[in-house]
Formats: structure tokens, C-alpha cells, sequence
């Protein structure tokens, strides 16, 4: 038994790992979030309860994560990425959901694999990457490529988008962190420009649907454009200083879709205005910043990788979402982060937190 | 391990460059935000408006229509009418099988209504259903399906009354009779509200009142609904067995002019209005005219007294029960050789009233019949009433003024009959007939009330042991009238079609009640007034004096009548 290693991971009295900066951010943004989460539910306290709880557990994954040391990580990477790729095929054959398949029911808990994906892609890919010269050879890079591609098409398959895309550029953002020379961005940059037509015709109707009506609502205003006029409008109805908390009315008269999910930054750009469209996406770039800043701490680049890899993820859902609701991105049911209503979301994206205030801490130390 | 050494500064400038992009995106989306929220936002904001501020319109109960007693004879019952937007409703087709189901509509049928209109923003699913049912529909919550509540038009008396009170259209406005003529006084005015509305249409706050609504009136009509009955019931039990194909019964109060019923038949079902015919959608007692026959002559023989030319008493000979005029035989039914004026009533002689018509002047004859409202409408609002036909007497020939006296030439509806008897029975007081209650209807004295007195008295003999009209009897009142039969005319003159009336009133001692039965197109074997329209004037009459509580005038006979068994 390592007993350094042993008292890392389950120690009774750990030394606390948290940033406090990074940590103050995060619990001012979730703050929002409940306020947003009470109008949008119609003021629903158990709705907001609930939500509540999952914070908590998060925060408890948080700790958790916070206990890892770089080369558990490291270590553990290929045993989380296959057990995550097992589930996913799982899930394409036993998997529950409406629409699409995207659940696995446990008995107890039921969960989307795809989550565990969001950490383990980037994961592994740093992992594989930091075993081999940096920057990364050809091979390096087609078989980092490899590894994010499978569960991306897997996940692309249930069908979810969203996440697919979300995974997808978390494990782009690692490749990028690792130093890829300017000439593969370059060729794979038109490798994906040529891959698009491909790409269409192996999207679902409905899929094709919401990109139609994404670059031209209008043609459609009451079917496939509906959502996103109505957002649109409720956030520009918001003007400068919002219409009050509580008060908005595209949210409360039903003509925003799920209110407390996916248009929860619809909610708030109406109540809250411009400014506290503002506020709330300052905090984000202020939890971005932070985050980066610790990535960039750390001494190996193993975790500067994880770390970035994890942060990219982190903005790309603000963005997509932010640009949903706001008419620039297609529909693609991407929370907005620590504000939507849900669950799994939340926990993965404060392990992520977790692990990266656990891995700046340890920067000091050569793994 | 090989993550040392330059390649550590190389990932430290790849997060710089992260950094620096993500800000940029970051840029972007706020000037993004403040296009949407501070530029475009007057434009988004009554977008916004647009999407929950509504005018509705508020919807008013269409009047009652009433009888003097405060009976419904027409109300309005709350029901719902369900619409969609289709756009909205198709978007949750999968929904479509259940709201089908509940409405009792095919399914595919709604479809594809759906879809021809899926640009329009208003289509009915189904109008008028119960308020139950729609509470069932709308708690389904199906997108794109909205409520609009209305009044459906019932008539308690169905048939009975349906030609005086018309009906409405399925947009709740008057189509026929005192609904079309007081619609606006019945239909109120609808007002209109700002509010906030959901997504599914429901009202979530009152904004303002815009306009406010103003309820329909009640119509208070003269009409008895208990008399209204038992007149359709006799006319129409006399039109079935008496091979008649139509009729009218109108009675009158004539101390007021009250219209107390007013019947027809045919008539129709105001409650299933599509199965209306226009035979049966006649108000035949305003809108028909008759040729009026014997019913005519008191008012000839009226003229005759009033010139002087006679008394009751005058004697003249009608032998031989015929008269030539230009070329025309006048006839009797038989030879009644020398009656007296009153007799000539009594056994209603064609000759002998011709031959006071003629002794007279035509405009003296004219005059007095134009004073008792003939060729003229009665006034009373109803769409569609006639006027009737008299000539003017410069244009009378002299046939026509001998038949002009027992009521050939000239034409008039029921209701103007009843006008010209009621006025004949208030001691020469012609009052407009009315429908409405306390409606203006100021009384005009058309003759001397001594002389309508003596005609009450000579047409009281019609009913008497020698007269044409003893159907008309009435045990316990003393009952004035006159009969009346005359060929009808159809596309070649005169056929053997015959239009059978009697016109009366009662008491005669002090006259309260006037009645007019007119049947038309008899053509079997009892045609004559006497025979198939006197009983009916008889039982119509004595249901009008017992329900309006007159005392009897004639116990003598009433009293002779119940010890004789």
C-alpha cells in the first residue's frame, strides 16, 4: 500500500483542495441559477429544492475529484474511457428515453453515459497524448482523433447532438493544448469544411430541421422556428435593465419551450436585461479565466491538457447555449451551465471543477 | 516523463491563445446581446406585446323573448364553440385522434381541413357544444385549440309560436319575425377587453376594458302563452281534419290592442331551423291576404247606417235570391226573399248588402272601410307585413262596388280583420295592434260609438238560432260575428278552392275579446266559414274568456243549459 496515495484519496482529515476564488465563482453563478430555476418553475419551491440537493451532491463529487492526484488520473484513464465506451453501446441497445436513446436505467439512478464521456474523452486523450513526444506526431494525432471520434459518433447515434458536439471540441481543445502544429489545424480545419456535406446527409430529419430553421426561422415561424422566435423575443424584450424577476412574460405565459432548462438563459435575458446578461456571462469568462489560469499552473502537461480540455468543454456549453437562445446557434438542447435545471449535468461539470482545482493543487509536486 | 522542457511553455501559450479566443466569442455574444436587448428591443418588446396582449371581445346574452306572463318563449342557453389555429394544432398532431374522439368529428376530416387552412389563423372545429363537453376538451391542453363562448337560440314552444317569434342564424342574429325585427334591442352590444393571454389562449389577467358590454334586453310580448297553444291546437286540428292546407288564428284584446296569440299552420321547428320550408315559414296572418268574403259585409251594412240610407230595420226584397249587375250574376245560396237589414247579416245575403252597396255613395263606402285600416298595414313592426289591396273608389266600377260589400275586390290579411272587428266591438275605436307590451298604441275613433253598439247587437243575431255562425257559440257569453266563405283565386279565375273564416267578438255587452279564424284552400266537402272555421272561433274564444277571467254576460242560457239534462 502507498500510504502517501492512500491518504491522498481517502485520508481522514485531506488537506482542503479548493480554490477559493474559483469556488465563490461558481457558487455566485448556481445562485443565479436557483433564482432563475424559482421563475421559470412559476415559483415552484420544490423544483428549486431539488435542485438544490443536486448542487449538494455535486459539490460533494467536487470534493471528491478535488482528492485526485494527476497520475490516478492518468492511470485510470483507458479503465474510465472503456467502461464509458461499453456503456454507450449499451445504451444504444438497452438505453431509454423519448425520442432518442440516451439513459440508462440502473435500477436506483438512471444516467447518461454520455456524461461520464464529457471527462473521459478529454481524459484519455491527454493521457495518450502526454505518453507520446509533444508536440504530437502524425500518429499521435490520428490516434488521439481515434479516441475522441468513436464516442462522438456513438453519442451522435442516440441521437444527442449536443453533447456529441460538446465532447467532440472538449477533446479538439486537448489536441490544440498539446501544441499541434499550425499546419494540422490548418489541414483538419479543411478536412471539417469538407466533411460537412457528409455530415448532412447523415443527420436525422430532425436534425436537418432545426439547421433549416435555425439559418431561417421565419420560414416557419409556428412550427420548427417557433422556439426560436420566441426566445429570441424574450430576450430582447428584456431591453437594458430586464422586465423584473418574476415578471417576465414570453417565460410565465408558457410561450417559452422548457423555461427552467434549456431556455433558462431566456428567462433571465428577459427578466434581467441586458445587464444581467452581462453579469451572468462575466461571471462565466471569470470562471473561465480562473480556470485557465489554474490549468496553466500546473507542472505537467498531462494536466494542463485535462485541465484545458475540461475548461474548453466548460465554454463551448455557455456558448452553444447562450447562441441558441439568442438566435445564433441552431437548437440543440444544451443546458446552460449551473443555471438549467438538471442533474447530470451539473455533477459532471463540478467534477470537472473538482478536478481541476485538485490537479492545480498538487502543482507543485512532479507526478 | 516527456512533458518537459519547451513543450510546457508551448501548452502554456496554447491556453494564452484559448484565452484570447474564448474572450473574442465571449465579445461577440455581449455585442450580440446588446443588438437583441438594446437596440432591437423596442421591436422584440412589442413582439412580446403582440404575443399576450389581446382584444377579446366580450360576448352578451341575446335577450329573452317573454310572454305577458313572463313566459319564455325564446331564451338563449350558454354553449361553447371550439376553434384552432392550425398552424398551432398541427404542430401536436399526435394529439389530433383524442380531440377528434371527444368532439364526434372524423378525425381525417379535421385533418385535412387543418391543412388546406394551415395559413389561416382561424378555423371552427365544432360550434355550439355543451359547456360540459368543452371542459372535457380543454382539459386536454392541446396547443392551438381554443374556446369561444355563444348562446344557442331555444324555443320552449317550438312550433306554437315560431312564426311570431322567427328565429336566428347560428351567429345568434335575427333572422324571422320579432327576432329579426327587435334584434338590436334583443342582441345588446357585445363589449371588448385588453388581456394577457398564455400560449394556450387562456386568459391570465384583465388588462383594461375597452368597451363595455352591454347585455340584451328581455322582450315582453302581448302574447298569452296559454292562448298562444290552445289557438295553434284548435287551427290545427281544424286544418287536419277539414282538408284545409293552411290557416291563421289571431286574438285580440280590444280594449288595448294587445295581440294575445297569433297562429299559423303549417308551421316549423325554430329549434332545427335548417328543415325550414317557406310554406311553413309564413306568418300567413300578417304576411297573406285573403279575399275576405262575408266577413266583410258589417262594415258595408256599417256604411249603409252611417249614410242613413237604413236602419237594422229597413226591409228589403232580395227575391230572387239573384242580382244582375253589368252582365254578372250576384248570388245567394238560396231564396231569402225580404229580410231586414239585420238579416242580411244574419243569413249573410249576397244581394241584399249589394244592393245597399250600390244605393250608396262609393266614396262614402270606400271611406268607412279605409277608416277600419283595410289597404293599410297595421303597424305593428313585423318584417314582411302586407298592406292588402283597396282600390281607390274613383276606379270602381259599378260590379265592383256591389262586390266590394261581400268582400270580393279587395284584399287583407288576418291581423288587419281582427283590427277592423276589434275597433267595431270598442265602440268604434281603431287601435294598432300590438305585439310588444305597453308599446304606443293611442286609439282612434273611426265611428260613432252608438252605431258600432247597434252592429255589435246585429251581429250577435249571427250566432243566434237563425244565423250562419252558431258553431261560433260560446254557452255564457254573448258572441258577435260574422262567417265567411269565398272562392279563392288561382292562375284562371275563380277555382273550387274555398277560404272559410269567421270573425267575432265577445262579450256583447261589453266587448273584451276579438278573434279572426281563417282557413284556406279548402277543397272537400265542408267548406262554408260557418261550418269549419266558426268552431274553431268558438272554442279560441271561450279559452280567451275564461283565462282572462271575464265574467259571463248571458247566464240566462248558460244556466238554462245546465238544468236541462
Amino acid at each position: 500500500m502507498n500510504r502517501t496515495g492512500w491518504q491522498d484519496l481517502f485520508g481522514l482529515f485531506p488537506r482542503p483542495r479548493i480554490d477559493p476564488v474559483l469556488t465563490g465563482l461558481l457558487v455566485a453563478v448556481m445562485a443565479i441559477g436557483l433564482a432563475v430555476i424559482y421563475s421559470a418553475s412559476d415559483q415552484d419551491t420544490g423544483t428549486v429544492i431539488r435542485q438544490l440537493v443536486r448542487y449538494g451532491a455535486g459539490f460533494a463529487v467536487l470534493l471528491l475529484a478535488t482528492q485526485v492526484p494527476a497520475n490516478v488520473y492518468r492511470s485510470w484513464a483507458p479503465w474510465v474511457y472503456f467502461i464509458g465506451l461499453l456503456l454507450l453501446v449499451a445504451v444504444l441497445f438497452a438505453g431509454v428515453g423519448r425520442g432518442a436513446q440516451r439513459w440508462l436505467d440502473l435500477g436506483i439512478v438512471r444516467f447518461q453515459p454520455a456524461e461520464i464521456m464529457k471527462l473521459a474523452v478529454p481524459m484519455m486523450m491527454a493521457a495518450w497524448l502526454h505518453a507520446r513526444p509533444l508536440p504530437p506526431g502524425l500518429f499521435s494525432i490520428g490516434g488521439a482523433l481515434a479516441l475522441m471520434a468513436v464516442p462522438v459518433l456513438l453519442i451522435a447515434r442516440q441521437p444527442d447532438l449536443g453533447t456529441a458536439v460538446l465532447v467532440g471540441a472538449g477533446g479538439l481543445g486537448v489536441l490544440f493544448l498539446a501544441g499541434l502544429r499550425k499546419r494540422y489545424i490548418f489541414g483538419m480545419a479543411v478536412a471539417l469544411l469538407a466533411a460537412i456535406p457528409a455530415v448532412w446527409v447523415n443527420l436525422l430529419d430532425y436534425q436537418k430541421n432545426r439547421v433549416i430553421t435555425f439559418l431561417n426561422p421565419e420560414s416557419d415561424p409556428l412550427g420548427q422556428g417557433w422556439n426560436i422566435i420566441q426566445s429570441k423575443i424574450a430576450v430582447g424584450s428584456g431591453g437594458l435593465t430586464g422586465k423584473g424577476w418574476l415578471a417576465g412574460s414570453q417565460s410565465h405565459l408558457e410561450f417559452l419551450p422548457e423555461p427552467h432548462t434549456d431556455f433558462a438563459f431566456s428567462v433571465l435575458a428577459e427578466e434581467f436585461g441586458f445587464v444581467g446578461v452581462v453579469v451572468v456571462l462575466g461571471l462565466y469568462l471569470a470562471i473561465i479565466s480562473r480556470a485557465l489560469f489554474l490549468a496553466g499552473q500546473c507542472r505537467d502537461s498531462f494536466s494542463r491538457m485535462f485541465c484545458g480540455g475540461l475548461v474548453v468543454l466548460f465554454f463551448l456549453y455557455v456558448a452553444v447555449n447562450a447562441g441558441m437562445v439568442s438566435g445564433l446557434l441552431p437548437v440543440v438542447g444544451v443546458p446552460l451551465p449551473l443555471i438549467s435545471y438538471g442533474g447530470t449535468s451539473a455533477v459532471t461539470i463540478l467534477a470537472g471543477f473538482g478536478i481541476i482545482m485538485g490537479l492545480y493543487s498538487r502543482r507543485r509536486f512532479m507526478t | 516523463m516527456s512533458s518537459t522542457g519547451p513543450t510546457n511553455s508551448g501548452n502554456r501559450g496554447r491556453l494564452m491563445a484559448t484565452a484570447i479566443l474564448m474572450s473574442g466569442i465571449a465579445l461577440f455574444m455581449i455585442g450580440w446581446a446588446v443588438k437583441l436587448q438594446v437596440m432591437e428591443t423596442e421591436f422584440l418588446q412589442t413582439q412580446g406585446e403582440a404575443r399576450y396582449l389581446r382584444v377579446v371581445s366580450i360576448p352578451t346574452v341575446r335577450g329573452n323573448i317573454l310572454d305577458r306572463h313572463g313566459e319564455a318563449l325564446a331564451v338563449s342557453t350558454p354553449v361553447e364553440s371550439v376553434w384552432a389555429h392550425p398552424g398551432e394544432l398541427l404542430q401536436a398532431a399526435d394529439r389530433l385522434p383524442e380531440l377528434a374522439e371527444l368532439l364526434g368529428v372524423d378525425r381525417e376530416a379535421v385533418e385535412r381541413r387543418l391543412t388546406q387552412r394551415a395559413q389561416r389563423e382561424f378555423v371552427w372545429l365544432r360550434r355550439r357544444i355543451n359547456p360540459d363537453l368543452a371542459d372535457q376538451i380543454r382539459a386536454l391542453a392541446i396547443p392551438g385549440v381554443f374556446f369561444q363562448k355563444e348562446y344557442r337560440r331555444f324555443y320552449p314552444t317550438g312550433e306554437v309560436a315560431a312564426h311570431l317569434i322567427g328565429f336566428t342564424n347560428i351567429d345568434d342574429v335575427g333572422q324571422e319575425g320579432l327576432e329579426l325585427a327587435y334584434n338590436q334591442w334583443l342582441m345588446g352590444q357585445p363589449g371588448s377587453k385588453r388581456v394577457i393571454q398564455d400560449r394556450l389562449g387562456r386568459v391570465v389577467e384583465n388588462v383594461e376594458l375597452v368597451k363595455e358590454a352591454r347585455p340584451g334586453r328581455d322582450l315582453r310580448l302581448t302574447v298569452d302563452r296559454r292562448l298562444q297553444y290552445l289557438a295553434f291546437r284548435e287551427l290545427k286540428a281544424a286544418v287536419q281534419n277539414s282538408e284545409a292546407r293552411s290557416g291563421s288564428v289571431v286574438v285580440m284584446d280590444v280594449t288595448n290592442g294587445d295581440v294575445l296569440a297569433l297562429a299559423n299552420f303549417p308551421g316549423f321547428n325554430p329549434n332545427a331551423n335548417q328543415r325550414v320550408t317557406s310554406e311553413g315559414q309564413r306568418n300567413r296572418a300578417l304576411t297573406d291576404v285573403f279575399e275576405p268574403g262575408s266577413i266583410i259585409k258589417p262594415f258595408a251594412i256599417a256604411a249603409a247606417l252611417e249614410s242613413g240610407l237604413a236602419d237594422p230595420d229597413t226591409r228589403l226584397d232580395t227575391t230572387p235570391g239573384t242580382m244582375r249587375v253589368s252582365g254578372h250574376t250576384i248570388r245567394d245560396i238560396r231564396n231569402f226573399g225580404e229580410l231586414s237589414v239585420t238579416d242580411i247579416l244574419t243569413k249573410s245575403s249576397n244581394v241584399g248588402v249589394a244592393e245597399l252597396a250600390l244605393s250608396m255613395d262609393a266614396e262614402h263606402l270606400w271611406g268607412v272601410y279605409s277608416r277600419f285600416g283595410f289597404g293599410t298595414v297595421t303597424g305593428t313592426g313585423y318584417p314582411g307585413e302586407s298592406s292588402g289591396v283597396l282600390r281607390d273608389h274613383e276606379r270602381w266600377r259599378k260590379l265592383e262596388q256591389a262586390t266590394l260589400a261581400y268582400g270580393y275586390g279587395l284584399s287583407t290579411t288576418p291581423l288587419q280583420m281582427a283590427r277592423a272587428y276589434a275597433a267595431l266591438a270598442d265602440d268604434g275605436r281603431l287601435r294598432q295592434p300590438r305585439l310588444i307590451q305597453d308599446s304606443d298604441n293611442r286609439a282612434q275613433a273611426v265611428m260613432e260609438p252608438r252605431l258600432a253598439r247597434q252592429m255589435a247587437e246585429m251581429l250577435e243575431t249571427v250566432t243566434g238560432p237563425e244565423g250562419t255562425g252558431q258553431a261560433a257559440r260560446v254557452p255564457g257569453y254573448r258572441v258577435a260575428g260574422k262567417t265567411g266563405t269565398s272562392r279563392q283565386v288561382g292562375a284562371g279565375g275563380y277555382e273550387d278552392r274555398y277560404s272559410a273564416s269567421f270573425a267575432g267578438f265577445a262579450p256583447v255587452s261589453r266587448p273584451r275579446v276579438a278573434v279572426v279564424v281563417v282557413l284556406n284552400d279548402l277543397v272537400g266537402q265542408f267548406y262554408y266559414g260557418g261550418q269549419v272555421a266558426a268552431p274553431v272561433f268558438g272554442n279560441v274564444m271561450e279559452s280567451a274568456l275564461r283565462l282572462k277571467n271575464i265574467p259571463p254576460d248571458d247566464v240566462d242560457t248558460l244556466l238554462a243549459r245546465e238544468l236541462k239534462p
